[in-house]
């Protein structure tokens, strides 16, 4: 059933009886034309896409627990495509376009609210670096816009500018990006690609891969062996494991990530801002939450929690950008299990395994890849060749020496 | 999480700097393979769900690295030694 105002109005009509589930939740059939392992927001989009551009409608979508149930969930909600080397741009950018009609293209209101991000420099390296990376957007044709100290007090005058350490001396400005409403993202993606007549399984763990000789064909699982001739992975934190049923050995380690959010304020904070002396980023989410994070643990974790130097560090950052919301309680923090990636940057590719394709990578910055990781791992699962704005994102880089460096810190993947 | 370094004792981990996989070792150049187990040795890693050896430095503390076993899964702490040339016999 579409969504619309006069649905609305029809449904009010009946006292809201007749709406129907959002999307079917299918059991397992013995086979598929394409398996998409992982029920987040990219294995979702991946599904939707493949039903949609390709017309590959004959899909299963596998997650092991419930969809959204991992760092689709977890997430601080960010949207931005404020990248500066080349491989990475295009496709963020590709991104945030497909952010700005996703929710026309789905039928789903995923609260899409391009309200800014502000990343804020406090010395003159950093005004460099901060121009150097505002004119590489610029070059790639996105929106940037480069701030000075009173610019930045006219949008957030509480912000502590005169902080002895890190004074405020502006910021680099990306006015189309911002938050979305990370469930709403899942819900929209689950409902628009089982509408298309691809079967969302959950419950459903891949214990294995079926094989025949060295091709993959399909995947057992704990609901039986499903077969089909493409697989695809988007697992995230948990790529390594399910890379190991095939015997992949992959550039990746997986670290906690911990966010919080507060007890709903009234409207404070109307953008996305990010402190440049530290690792920290806050926004405000619609509820009035302040919704905030900032650097890994540091160490290797499947845990989904983490531990208490990581708090004090991002409430330190906070308390130095924003002395205003010392007084404001916690509600709550969580983990989340990043796929990190020794160069920083994603794998959308081929694996030496026929049949088997990986989707991984993201560090702590898959939400606002969503859509175009699902568009381009579609386009790599129907057609076998990479899609052009992720055309950097090859497995073999790291052997090639072709890295994607965005931050220029090496193979230490904790530090991207 | 609390690392007991066998110098200083039981400490909170805010002590610790984190390297990593304490497998990746540096491989010996002169070996005819050494470009093919650089490659494995600086990017690939087996990232466990479960026991990880690791290294870890106690920079707040005695400054010497350790090499730690740890469950990745629960963040318990198996076991503790001193890294380095003379692991086997700290």
């Amino acid at each position: 059933m579409r969504y619309s105002l006069l649905n609305l109005v029809r449904q009010a009509f009946s006292g809201h009886r007749d709406w129907q589930p959002a999307w079917r939740d299918a059991a397992p059939k013995p086979s598929y034309d394409v398996i998409v392992i992982g029920g987040g927001g990219h294995g979702l989009a991946t599904a939707y896409y493949l039903a949609k551009n390709h017309g590959i409608r004959n899909v299963a979508l596998l997650e092991r627990s419930w969809i959204g149930s991992g760092n689709a969930g977890r997430n601080t909600t960010i949207i931005r495509s404020n990248y500066m080397l080349p491989g990475n741009e295009p496709f963020y950018e590709w991104s945030m376009k497909l952010w700005e009609g996703l929710e026309q293209e789905v039928n789903y209101n995923s609260m899409v609210s391009q309200r800014g991000v502000l990343n804020l420099y406090h010395s003159d390296s950093q005004r460099d670096a901060a121009a150097r990376r505002g004119n590489a957007m610029r070059m790639h044709g996105v929106d940037a816009e480069l701030l000075d100290t009173s610019d930045v007090r006219r949008m957030y005058p509480f912000l502590d500018f005169d902080n002895a350490r890190f004074p405020i001396h502006g910021g680099l400005l990306q006015r189309r990006g911002g938050t979305a409403r990370h469930d709403a993202v899942v819900w929209g993606f689950a409902r628009a690609a089982s509408d298309l007549g691809v079967d969302i399984i959950q419950n459903c763990e891949v214990t294995g891969f079926a094989r025949e000789g060295s091709r993959v064909v399909g995947v057992e699982t704990t609901r039986g062996t499903i077969r089909a001739p493409k697989v695809g992975m988007a697992v995230a934190g948990n790529t390594s494991r399910v890379a190991r049923f095939a015997g992949l050995h992959l550039p990746i380690e997986s670290h906690v990530l911990q966010a919080f959010v507060s007890e709903a304020i009234k409207p404070f904070i109307d953008g996305v801002v990010t402190f440049g002396a530290g690792h920290f980023y806050i926004s405000q989410s619609d509820k009035g939450g302040l919704v905030f994070g900032g650097d890994l643990d540091m160490y290797n974790s499947y845990a989904q929690r983490g531990n208490l130097p990581a708090v004090e560090d991002v409430f330190t950052s906070a308390m130095a950008l924003m002395p205003a919301i010392g007084r404001v309680r916690l509600l709550r923090s969580w983990g989340g299990v990043m796929d990190m990636s020794m160069d920083g940057s994603p794998i959308i590719d081929h694996t030496p395994i026929p049949g088997l394709y990986l989707n991984c990578g993201w560090n702590y910055g898959g939400f606002k890849a969503t859509p175009a990781s699902g568009w381009c791992f579609a386009h790599l699962l129907a057609k076998d060749t990479m899609h052009p704005v992720a055309s950097a994102y090859r497995l073999d880089r790291f052997r090639r020496g072709y890295l994607i460096d965005e931050k220029g810190v090496g193979a230490q993947p904790n530090l991207h | 999480m609390r690392i007991r370094c066998p110098f200083c004792g039981e400490r909170d981990v805010g002590e610790f700097a984190y390297l990593g996989d304490a497998r990746a070792l540096r491989p010996d150049p002169g070996l005819p393979d050494a470009e093919e187990r650089f490659y494995e040795a600086v990017y690939l890693r087996d990232n466990p769900a479960g026991p990880h050896d690791e290294l870890w430095y106690h920079a707040f503390g005695c400054r010497t690295w350790l090499r730690v076993t740890r469950n990745t899964l629960t963040h318990e702490i198996l076991a503790v030694a001193f890294a380095g040339p003379n692991e086997a016999k700290a």
